[in-house]
């Protein structure tokens, strides 16, 4: 490994440095305000690391890991999500009793397992990070563990985790014993040298497939998604949501672009149906729910599928713009959800999580611009336009209309039909009166970070929104980078 | 740069009608009269360039009598271009003039959150400007759900008891056909980058797209739907009555005299050119549609006992008249259908104005509970009166010259068609008079005493009285200043007729 490999790997090193300051920290005094500053700081300094490794980039540094702009971008994503969270879970936790100061720990092991994981052209690189995000997910989601349902959301989780785990390992070992490659491109090649696809390769790729499904919540693997959602702290939730299925997806594409093996007509068939009935299936279970984080939790199924519509859309298409899509979407993705549950953290207490509908009554006239946040966030998940979620929607539009994929896009079509319907039941509620009384003897403390969190992210909805043009020039050399 | 004005000084206006709430609770209705005030002289501006264009030219391009384009999204050939002809001009200054009218209604009935309410209103106002301007196609499609969503709040926070399930169905019905809009967008402008290979959304240059014929039929397919839903006609109007019933009276004036006109917009603007051909097919249908419109709504208005239901039935009748206007395809029907929609803008305008009246002073809007109004409401009553007449049809009153001008078209192209459509010219009078003879003739029932029209409103609807006589009585300006513009809609496909 020479010196240029190795500052490709400066964010990840400076994301382990940082990990280990916050347990020292800690080990020397156990205070909240403390470990929260030294968690924020890593992710800041790791921030211009990026910048170093951009200068090196595109590198292979070691035979695990491949450091390109793609990666970088997603990197950055995943620590500014992760810096989001770190912002909610301070507010949330500050008031909790008891030991929190792992959890900015746990936070930060995740993130690095997420950084790894798309940075990853090697099975053994992925499943290290997979399993450093997943461990690290159990322990944040049953955090408060006083309470019953997180605990039991993280159980779910750590044995649905460790059943997809398995189907992931399988699914490794019979690709490696047909090709005898670990690495992305050597199975690419592999692939490509076979006259036809060699059906133990694919069903090897049909079991990665349902293991990373779990991880993605698509349909027939998503069962623990909407209880996991409502048992987690809202903070986690946000951070499940968003880093843990954004990382996963960044991988799936990238291992399916560099192994060459997404232009498989049978696998394209599973995808599509997968996607079909992730839209359906997530948009009609959450017209039934009246628990926000349930319905949030089915409506990010819906979205997944929408995401792989695009993601199918990559095998015919020129797959620069179908990367492009998927891409600009998760940024929209990312935004909104955290805006989403960023919302419900800042009315949750760690007591009791905002997630009845009930709280919701009337919250525009009680906290006007906290109202107004959410509303920006569930009009982008319904793609209105002055919103990231329009143009996110327009881009799939695109891809999916280029590749002729008109089922799917009907598919689409339908289920943002219904998406609508339980967004506005929200904003609805959220426009109900109320009476004066119920204002009255309502009190909340403020919350001044998770508020400017919140304050940032919609300006950020509705530039992108109005204006995309900087991040859909960046997009566009970012997706011409990956192979 | 007054095309891009007309949209920023409404939505300034909006946010200037939102915030002033908090200095005063009356001051947002004044903010929004003047923001309206402010449009006025703009549009006299556009106005006065109509003198310019001569009507017997042969050139396309005079048709235009401003134009606005900026670069938007460069990765996509998205422009932020605005285009202005005789066409949007009337709309706009329809636009306007009914502004003025759901401020007026809302004055004293809109109590709560005035300022959050004439936020709605005139955001919603700068979305319906918007799509009158827009011609590049991701444009038109960002302002055309632009308008749903402040609508969506009108009709939601200030709507009448059943105004959850009305405000959800309106945005649902016109979302998802308007997701098949942005889907034959998408389409049509990929195929013209496979032509030239440039990115587009640009009107004029998709235009010129050379679309194979069954590629042509669904998208100009995706487009109708989209237009039809929002005009509505009949398949797709079960959100309308709804939708009207629970509106505030502003809401219902602007979504009546406005909204309905940017399906018949959208028609007259990007189905025809577009897609001559797969058009030109298609109207058969289309007629047939609008013919059914037209006499199942007239049946159906007249079996309505709630008075905003019964106009709202009334509006899609009359929108059938639209329909069958320009599929018709001749200057004369074409005509018809610019002043059906001016026409139809101002006469159920008025009337949801008075009926948003009678419930303000009886709180309800069943014909059962009124009757005998005439005495008690005489003014009221006159120009109950004056606007019923204006919907059935009365010569010398606006709604007349656009609907002879229609079946004088269509009867060219469709005999028995048309023949069947006229029977709507009974229909028509017999909800007319229906209302007047329920609500107002008859003995009065017992009311405490109710006061009658005061000066605002007598000052609105003189107003529209005016517009009505003078749309009636003398249209050949109007005439005039829209005839470029349809000439260009048709002078492409008169090769078509023959």
């Amino acid at each position: 490994m020479n010196s240029n490999q190795l500052a490709a790997l400066a964010p990840i090193i400076t994301l382990t440095i940082a990990t280990i300051a916050v347990m020292l920290s800690i080990a020397i005094r156990r205070n909240f305000v403390l470990a929260s500053n030294v968690a924020a700081c890593g992710i800041l300094i790791s921030l211009p690391a990026l910048g170093i490794a951009w200068q090196q980039s595109p590198i292979q540094s070691t035979l695990l890991i491949r450091v390109d702009s793609y990666v970088l971008f997603f990197m950055a994503l995943l620590l500014l999500a992760g810096l989001a969270v770190l912002g909610f879970c301070y507010d949330y936790f500050k008031k909790r009793e008891g030991e929190n100061e792992e959890l900015l720990l746990l936070l930060l092991t995740s993130l690095l397992g997420a950084s790894v994981l798309v940075a990853s052209s090697h099975f053994a690189a992925f499943f290290l990070g997979l399993e450093t995000l997943s461990i690290s997910l159990f322990t944040l989601i049953g955090y408060p563990l006083n309470r019953e349902q997180p605990l039991e959301a993280a159980i779910k989780y750590l044995i649905l985790s460790g059943v997809s785990s398995a189907f992931l390992l399988m699914g490794m070992a019979f690709i490696y014993a047909q090709s005898g490659e670990l690495t992305f491109s050597g199975i690419g090649h592999f692939i490509t040298s076979q006259p036809a696809m060699n059906p133990m390769i694919l069903s090897g790729i049909i079991l990665i497939v349902a293991g990373l499904g779990f991880k993605l919540s698509l349909v027939p693997f998503h069962l623990w998604t909407p209880d996991v959602y409502e048992g987690a702290p809202a903070p986690i939730t946000a951070f499940i949501a968003t880093v843990s299925k954004g990382a996963v997806f960044v991988l799936l594409l990238r291992f399916f672009i560099s192994s060459g093996s997404h232009a498989n007509t049978s696998l394209l068939n599973v995808f599509s149906v997968i996607a079909v009935i992730s839209i359906l299936a997530g948009n009609l279970l959450a017209l039934l729910q009246n628990n926000v984080k349930r319905l949030l939790a089915y409506s990010s199924i819906a979205h997944m599928g929408y995401l792989l519509v695009a993601f199918i859309a990559s095998s015919s298409i020129a797959p620069a713009l179908a990367v492009e899509s998927i891409t600009f979407y998760l940024v929209a993705y990312f935004i909104t959800t955290l805006g989403a549950l960023g919302v419900v953290s800042v009315l949750s207490t760690p007591q009791t999580e905002a997630g009845d509908i009930a709280i919701y009554s009337g919250l525009f006239w009680r906290r006007p611009w906290l109202a107004g946040a959410f509303t920006l966030m569930l009009l982008s998940l319904a793609g209105i336009p002055l919103t990231a979620g329009f143009i996110g929607k327009f881009y799939i539009f695109t891809s999916g209309a280029d590749a002729r994929l008109w089922g799917l896009l009907i598919a689409i079509i339908v289920g943002s039909g219904l998406g609508l319907y339980y967004y506005l039941k929200i904003i609805v509620v959220m426009s109900m009166n109320v009476d004066a009384t119920v204002i009255k003897s309502e009190e909340f403390s403020r919350e001044w970070i998770s508020s400017s969190i919140l304050a940032t992210l919609s300006l950020l909805i509705i530039w992108l929104g109005i204006y995309p043009n900087q991040i859909v020039n960046l997009l566009q050399t970012v997706s011409n980078t990956i192979r | 740069m007054i095309l891009p004005a007309l949209i920023i000084v409404l939505c300034l206006g909006a946010f200037a009608a939102w915030f002033s709430e908090r200095k005063n609770p009356g001051a947002p209705r004044w903010v929004a009269i003047i923001t309206l005030a402010i449009e006025a002289p703009l549009l006299a501006v556009e106005y006065k360039k109509t003198e310019l264009i001569d009507i017997f030219s042969t050139n396309i391009l005079p048709t235009w009598l401003d134009d606005f384009n900026r670069s938007w999204i460069p990765r996509f050939g998205i422009g932020f271009h605005l285009a202005m002809d005789g066409l949007s001009l009337l709309l706009i200054a329809l636009t306007v003039l009914l502004g003025f009218m759901a401020v007026s209604s809302s004055w004293t009935e809109i109590k709560n959150r005035q300022g959050f309410f004439f936020f709605n209103l005139l955001t919603c106002l700068a979305g319906t400007v918007g799509v009158f301007l827009a011609v590049d196609l991701f444009l038109f499609f960002f302002f055309w759900e632009l308008m749903i969503i402040p609508m969506y709040f009108l009709i939601s926070i200030w709507g009448h008891e059943n105004r959850t399930y009305a405000a959800i169905k309106f945005v649902i019905f016109t979302q998802v056909s308007s997701l098949l809009l942005l889907l034959a967008i998408v389409v049509l402008a990929l195929i013209s980058h496979k032509q030239s290979g440039v990115y587009t959304f640009d009107y004029f240059k998709l235009l010129n797209t050379k679309i194979n014929p069954d590629v042509a039929f669904w998208l100009m397919l995706g487009f109708f739907i989209a237009f039809t839903v929002k005009l509505p006609a009949v398949p797709f109007h079960t959100w309308l009555p709804d939708a009207h019933t629970q509106a505030p009276t502003g809401g219902s004036v602007i979504l009546a005299g406005v909204m309905l006109k940017t399906g018949a917009y959208g028609l007259l603007r990007f189905v025809i050119p577009l897609f001559p051909e797969a058009a030109h097919q298609f109207a058969p249908i289309a007629m047939t549609l609008g013919a059914v419109s037209v006499l199942y709504a007239a049946m159906m208005a007249f079996a309505q006992s709630d008075l905003k239901r019964l106009i709202a039935y009334s509006s899609v009748s009359h929108m059938g008249f639209i329909l069958i206007g320009v599929f018709s395809w001749n200057t004369f029907s074409m005509q018809g259908a610019v002043i059906t929609m001016l026409a139809h803008g101002i006469s159920a305008a008025a009337l949801f104005m008075i009926a948003g009246a009678l419930q303000e002073r009886l709180h309800t809007r069943e014909m059962g509970r009124m009757g005998g109004l005439w005495s008690a409401l005489p003014r009221l009553s006159a120009f109950a009166l004056f606007f019923a007449m204006a919907s059935l049809g009365l010569p010398g009153l606006g709604n007349f010259i656009g609907e002879l001008l229609v079946l004088l078209g269509a009867f060219k192209v469709n005999a028995l068609l048309t023949s069947a459509t006229a029977l709507a010219l009974i229909l028509a009078p017999v909800y007319s008079l229906g209302i007047i003879q329920k609500a107002f003739h008859g003995p009065l029932q017992n009311q405490p005493a109710l006061s009658d029209f005061n000066r605002r409103e007598l000052a609105s609807l003189a107003l529209l009285v005016l517009a009505s006589l003078w749309l009636g009585l003398c249209p050949q300006p109007v005439l005039d200043i829209s005839a470029p513009a349809l000439k260009q809609v048709w002078s492409d496909n008169v090769a078509m007729e023959h």
